[in-house]
Parts: C-alpha cells; sequence; structure tokens
C-alpha cells in the first residue's frame, strides 16, 4: 500500500516536472525542473528495489550531467535565447502525433498487463540474500566485463571529442 | 506490490514528453534535455522488469544507458558551444549551413 502511494507521488512529480521542462521560456528553469525529475525517478527506482541505480541516478545525472548543462546554459547568453520564437510552427501536429502515440501505448500495456509475469518464489528468497550493489556489481564485472571495457573507451572518446569540439581555434588552423 | 504496467505507462508517458519536447522546442538545450527525459523512460522500464523478474541483468543495461547519456550529453554540449562561437544562436531553425 505505501509503495503505491510511493509510487503515484513520485510520478506525479516526474511527469509534472518533465511537462515544465519543455514548456518553460527559460533554459535555467527547464534545467531546475529537468533536475526534479530525475531525483523522482531516482525515487522510482526504489521502489523497485534498485537502490544501487538509484544512487548512480543521483550522482551521474543530478551531479554530473545536470551540472554540466547548467554550466554550458552559464557560458552562452540566455537573456536573448529567452526573446527568441520557442516552438516550431509544426508544434500542433507534433502534440497530435504525440497524443496518438501515447493513447495507444497505454491503451495495449493496460490490455496486455496479465502478460506481464510474476517472479517465482525461489527466486526472491535468493535475490534477498545478497545486496542489490552486490549482485549488480558482481554481473557487471562478470558477465558483462567486455561491454563494461566497451563503455569505459566510449566515455574516453567523448571526453576527447567534446575537448576537441569545443576549444578555440589556433593560429594554425 | 505496485503493477508493472503501472511502471510501463509511466515510462511511456515520460518518452511522450521527450518526443513532444524534440518535436515541437526551438531551443538546442531544451531539446538536448528531452533527450535525457526518454532514456530515463528506457531506465525506469529496464529497472521495472530487472525487479519483476528478478533479474539484475537489466540494472546492469541502466548503467551502460546512463553511460552513454553521459558521453552523449558530453559531445551534444561541446557542439552546442563550438556553434554558439560561430553563430551566436541556441535557435535550430538558423543552423542550417554546413559551412560558411
Amino acid at each position: 500500500m505505501i509503495e503505491l502511494a510511493l509510487f503515484y507521488i513520485f510520478a506525479t512529480i516526474a511527469v509534472a516536472s518533465a511537462i515544465l521542462v519543455i514548456t518553460q521560456h527559460n533554459v535555467v528553469h527547464s534545467a531546475a525542473f529537468l533536475g526534479a525529475t530525475l531525483f523522482a525517478v531516482a525515487g522510482i527506482f526504489l521502489t523497485l528495489h534498485g537502490e544501487f541505480l538509484a544512487g548512480v541516478q543521483i550522482i551521474v545525472y543530478v551531479g554530473g550531467i545536470l551540472v554540466l548543462f547548467v554550466f554550458v546554459i552559464m557560458l552562452i547568453a540566455v537573456d536573448r535565447t529567452a526573446m527568441e520564437r520557442q516552438y516550431n510552427r509544426q508544434w500542433t501536429i507534433a502534440l497530435v502525433t504525440a497524443g496518438i502515440l501515447i493513447l495507444e501505448i497505454g491503451y495495449g500495456l493496460y490490455q496486455g498487463k496479465d502478460s506481464f509475469v510474476l517472479p517465482p518464489a525461489a527466486a526472491v528468497a535468493a535475490a534477498a540474500v545478497a545486496g542489490n550493489s552486490e549482485r549488480v556489481g558482481t554481473t557487471l564485472y562478470t558477465v558483462y566485463l567486455l561491454p563494461f571495457e566497451i563503455a569505459s573507451i566510449l566515455l574516453l572518446v567523448a571526453i576527447v571529442g567534446a575537448v576537441v569540439l569545443a576549444k578555440k581555434k589556433t593560429q594554425m588552423e | 506490490m505496485v503493477p508493472t504496467h503501472y511502471y510501463l505507462i509511466l515510462a511511456a508517458a515520460l518518452f511522450t514528453i521527450g518526443i513532444i519536447g524534440v518535436l515541437t522546442r526551438r531551443n538546442i538545450m531544451i531539446i538536448l534535455m528531452s533527450i535525457e527525459l526518454m532514456m530515463n523512460a528506457v531506465n525506469i522500464n529496464l529497472i521495472a522488469f530487472s525487479d519483476r523478474l528478478q533479474q539484475v541483468t537489466g540494472q546492469v543495461f541502466a548503467i551502460f544507458v546512463i553511460t552513454v547519456a553521459a558521453a552523449e550529453a558530453a559531445v551534444g554540449l561541446g557542439i552546442v558551444i563550438a556553434m554558439f562561437k560561430n553563430k551566436e544562436t541556441m535557435n535550430i531553425n538558423e543552423i542550417d549551413l554546413m559551412k560558411w
């Protein structure tokens, strides 16, 4: 019962602030509401017993990516961009299409809600022995070791790419 | 216990809000934020099924999704800064030249 109440609270915060992210005129306000959405999604992860992922969500998303967004917003002119036109000419048709999409997905999920299987009882007992972080870490460093290394290469490439893109042009060029 | 399809409908709603943001806004920063919203929706789905099937694989995949999101944000914001140096705008409708 309390899980359901927590789910409704976090889901309401997440959806409401997500709508505010895409409707605010000022980019800084959008970034603030994006932070609220990310915290609410971390709460959703907690109701799903993903404690490690909730921590990663807050540290990486809120502490890393969102701070990066705010840095870039501060580096570029906020006042002038707030005066520009905010929406595309295609916004009505986009809204209608997205509305049809969400109705279709929601209807399909609601009709097929009985097909989402419940876990067998033995697996639940085994899962309770080890902690969440321990299980995630063990799987990450054994079964998914190669994807983990590839992810670290990806991050290295992204760092180099970001520096190259954002650096000043030298006299040589 | 919260029914699984509640989480899926929440994720679908967040994903659709992200799509609306990408399709309707002109400010490139808000478009990048909408992409982050969509990645969060995917993560909710992965972790919901990870919990319901009692397998930790979904959470490992969510970590990879977060990694890709971080890389995407770094490169995307680098592009935004390079673009702003050249064009002094964040309006995507004014960014229509490959070279000038």
